[in-house]
């Protein structure tokens, strides 16, 4: 009895979180099969819930005997979940957040190929080069500046000067942040292991000051602890949006620089279809969707890429992608990070 | 001379334990327990004989020895660590009068529903070279505080995290702990230091020794603090394998490695769980412990009480509640974070049932039955809760989606994960609960035409009962925090409040993951309550 009026206590909490999901979660406890006459669309994405979910809403209004099923997760980890899958993985569509996972698929041989029709919407640079995958958004590496301390004319032509003595305390990155990382990598491949090695330590001798995120070393110049800052395009305009400041007060602009250089890498976020999907024609038509103009506007206005199909115009305040000059970087050769996490850390980076 | 109210029974006591074998249903319950736990080792192993070379590539590097030293010096330290903390805790809030201890007590245990994540980010938020409190001393001409990051920092915030696991079975040690024993030694002469050394602290030794494994493996295979303190542990580079380089096998080679550096904590823990006879000395009922009149000293000890639950729970609590209001009003979406509390008590509750359960065989061999074939029952049933999440995560997408598909991405493989995860909290908890209960009372039962298993049911079990559901509060707060588990094997549409944090703190800042966090502390602070609270 005694063991009876301790455990009560356990037992009445499970029973009370077991009713409260069950009467109010219908959506939570659905197991596989009971699938209906709708046919169901599985979707791993690496893109956040509060992004995807009007594209899905939107899909499932175009198609209404479809239904669609999102797991969300880290770009990479969804990308080592569907390897361990293997063929039997439940997916059918991959988006992801970058090029990397998508080449680490690819690698493996897991993904479908993608008919011409689609690759071709999307300019070469930003697609697998086998036509595993295919690049659904633009995001581009450039130099953040505040505009109140410098104007165009102070800033470097090449990410190489940022070494320089003019630049010496002034400069914020972010080691740890992913789209850094795969800029190094991109820097790499294009240079070589001695160039970026040097420019790494160069830079570390040069005190540059490391942030956490791209956000935090886009607020550091706003409040005007740094001048310039390693970052993707987007989150200047983000904040601009957020925020009640317009693109002329507020403190923070782009400089994208100029001539391929290396600095103003433009990585993707993408989309592949599994070999194993047993939904290849749904899955087909999600790619073909993204890449279609209303998603390709959505893209832009959301979150300030770079459409990359269609010609839908990017966001007036950015210049067109057409003249940046994307360096000589096959973006699936941005999975290799091991080397680079290697260099970061000799460097005395990481 | 105070130990021979220990020693002589000693002999007694194992050859008593070495006399009975375990039965067969005990062995089979035990070893299926330890199988479905070792499952994350099997697919490391198959993962690593697939590619063989390129393991042993990713290993054989100088770093390798230097990331080893790394991880096994933090797992020491934090182990020891927190049982120096935990130590003290429990001794005032069980046995002295220090006032309020019941209030005491629910605080200093609640950083343990603390995460890992949470409390990193709030120490780099609060002491970080650019923190609030660099902030404060701005106007001093501070502009950069020196860096957190690294060991120290780690070191901290896995200390504070993990003292409770320490803390919570030493108090339930120290409860349980028959006064007759020390009244024999202070009948002898014994001074309240030598009392301390002779008497108590071998009596708490597997307590203290359980919580303080469970601390330093915690420490082992944690990634929150040393990712966002930025040091470089096994879990970190094993995330960096598979985030950064798509390594699977790189991967699981360092993982089977810290399966390796599991071993040896298991074994020092082993040695220091010396084979004593820990239950009452005497035939009767225990009767409760003296309280012991903490006189002048009692304002030292309000003091320390207060220092350690204020730094490692009101100030994390504060600095949360301050962002919820800073963050723009109606910015929390409060019908999601409600449905994914509904999922987390959930998935919290039925992991603590399931792992609970799980645990008795496990707990009973190791605390009736010691020898050889317990101590790999016990390592295997281990190495889950020493991998990294995403390891286990994995590993049963792996053999999940082979072996059982029909289960695939359900609930019930979730709690499967949760049990593989977590099962050494409700273990330890247990067995050494059960090592302070006497066998001979069940060997009476057996005497009077009892069965094995209604004798443990009717006479072990409800003595050790406190242990068995301080046992489950842990199970149920690690699980309510748990994320990689979660977001891999979860039946698509399962929302739970650290998908929802992890969610909002990878879209934006991490205020808008303050709600949520709060939320989250709220809800597993409620079976923690339920569970120091009532006690005494």
């Amino acid at each position: 009895m005694r063991l009876a009026r301790s455990i009560l206590p356990m037992v009445a909490a499970a029973t009370i979180a077991v009713g409260l999901a069950a009467c109010g979660g219908d959506d939570a406890g659905e197991s596989a099969g009971a699938g209906g006459d709708k046919s169901t669309l599985t979707i791993y994405s690496g893109r956040d819930e509060a992004f995807v979910g009007p594209l899905v809403d939107a899909f499932e209004k175009e198609s209404p005997d479809t239904e669609i099923k999102v797991r969300y997760g880290d770009s990479a980890e969804l990308a080592a979940t569907i390897r361990e899958e293997g063929d039997r993985s439940p997916a059918d569509v991959f988006f992801s957040q970058d090029a990397g996972a998508l080449g680490a698929l690819q690698a493996e041989g897991l993904l479908a190929k993608l008919p011409d029709a689609t690759l071709g919407k999307v300019d070469k640079a930003y697609r697998s080069t086998a036509g595993d995958w295919v690049g659904t958004s633009g995001r581009v590496r450039v130099l953040a500046y505040d505009h109140r301390k410098l104007t165009a004319s102070d800033l470097p032509a090449s990410v190489f000067d940022l070494t320089k003595p003019e630049w010496k305390g002034k400069v914020g990155w972010a080691p740890t942040n992913a789209s850094f990382q795969s800029f190094v990598t991109a820097m790499r491949k294009t240079e070589g292991e001695d160039k970026t090695r040097s420019w790494l330590e160069g830079m570390q001798a040069n005190a540059t000051k490391s942030y956490e995120k791209n956000g935090v070393i886009r607020d550091a110049i706003a409040s005007g602890e740094i001048e310039v800052g390693l970052i993707n395009h987007y989150y200047v305009l983000e904040a601009i949006k957020e925020g009640e400041a317009d693109g002329e007060t507020y403190p923070v602009k782009l400089h994208f620089f100029p001539g391929g250089d290396i600095g103003s890498l433009v990585n993707v976020a993408g989309v592949g279809i599994l070999k194993s999907a047993k939904h290849g024609d749904l899955a087909q038509r999600f790619a073909d969707f993204l890449l279609a103009t209303p998603q390709q506007k959505y893209f832009a206005d959301e979150t300030s890429e770079y459409p990359l199909a269609d010609a839908v115009p990017q966001d007036p305040s950015l210049p067109a992608l057409g003249d940046i000059q994307q360096p000589d970087v096959d973006l699936a050769d941005l999975a290799d990070l091991k080397g680079t996490l290697a260099l970061l850390q000799d460097a005395g980076v990481l | 001379m105070a130990t021979i109210a220990v020693r002589p029974r000693e002999r007694m006591a194992r050859r008593r334990r070495a006399g009975r074998p375990a039965s067969s249903p005990l062995l089979v319950a035990s070893a299926v327990v330890a199988a479905a736990c070792a499952l994350p080792v099997g697919y490391l192993a198959v993962v690593v004989a697939g590619e063989p070379r390129a393991a042993f590539e990713a290993v054989w590097e100088p770093e390798t020895l230097a990331l080893l030293a790394r991880s096994l010096g933090l797992a020491l330290a934090v182990g020891f660590g927190a049982t120096a903390l935990a130590a003290p805790l429990a001794w005032l809030t069980v046995r002295s009068d220090l006032p309020g201890r019941r209030t005491w007590t629910v605080l200093v245990t609640l950083p343990l529903v603390l995460p890992s994540y949470i409390a990193a980010y709030l120490l780099v938020s609060a002491l970080g070279p650019r923190g609030e409190l660099q902030g404060l001393l701005e106007p001093l001409g501070i502009e950069r505080l020196p860096s957190i990051y690294g060991f120290v920092g780690a070191w901290l915030v896995l200390v504070v995290v993990t003292y409770p696991l320490v803390l919570l079975p030493m108090r339930a040690a120290l409860a349980r702990m028959d006064p007759a024993l020390e009244d024999a030694a202070r009948g002898m002469g014994a001074r309240r230091l030598r009392l301390a050394r002779t008497v108590i602290a071998p009596q708490l030794a597997p307590a203290a020794g359980a919580g303080a494994l469970l601390a330093a493996l915690y420490a082992l295979s944690d990634f929150g603090a040393v990712s966002i303190l930025r040091f470089d542990s096994f879990t970190r580079v094993i995330y960096q394998s598979y985030r950064a380089s798509f390594d699977r096998t790189g991967a699981a080679a360092l993982a089977a490695l810290l399966v390796l550096v599991m071993a040896a904590l298991l074994a020092l823990e082993a040695r220091a769980r010396h084979r004593r006879a820990y239950f009452r000395s005497a035939p009767g009922t225990a009767r409760r412990a003296a309280i012991v009149p903490l006189g002048r000293w009692r304002w030292p000890a309000l003091a320390f009480c207060a220092l350690v639950g204020g730094i490692a729970f009101l100030l994390p609590v504060g600095m949360l509640v301050y962002w919820t209001t800073r963050s723009v009003a109606g910015a929390t979406d409060w019908s999601a974070t409600l449905s994914a509390a509904r999922g987390s008590l959930l998935i919290a509750a039925l992991a603590a049932l399931a792992t609970t359960l799980a645990a008795l065989p496990v707990a009973w061999l190791g605390a009736r039955h010691p020898g050889r074939r317990t101590r790999l029952v016990e390592a295997a049933s281990t190495s889950g809760y020493a991998l990294p999440g995403i390891v286990v995560a994995l590993a049963l997408v792996f053999f999940g989606i082979r072996a059982a598909p029909a289960l695939y991405q359900t609930l019930a493989m979730l709690v499967l994960a949760m049990v593989v995860l977590f099962l050494p909290l409700a273990a330890g908890s247990t067995r050494a609960a059960l090592l302070q209960v006497p066998p001979r009372l069940e060997e009476a039962a057996r005497g009077i035409g009892r069965s094995p298993l209604g004798a443990a049911l009717s006479i072990t079990l409800p003595l050790a009962r406190g242990g068995v559901l301080a046992g489950a509060a842990l199970v149920f707060l690690a699980a309510i925090k748990e994320l990689p588990a979660v977001l891999l094997l979860s039946p698509i549409g399962f929302d739970t409040l650290p998908a929802l944090i992890w969610r909002e703190t990878t879209r934006s800042f991490f205020e808008s993951g303050a709600a949520p966090s709060l939320v989250l502390l709220a809800v597993s602070a409620l079976p923690l309550w339920l569970l120091v609270g009532r006690a005494r």
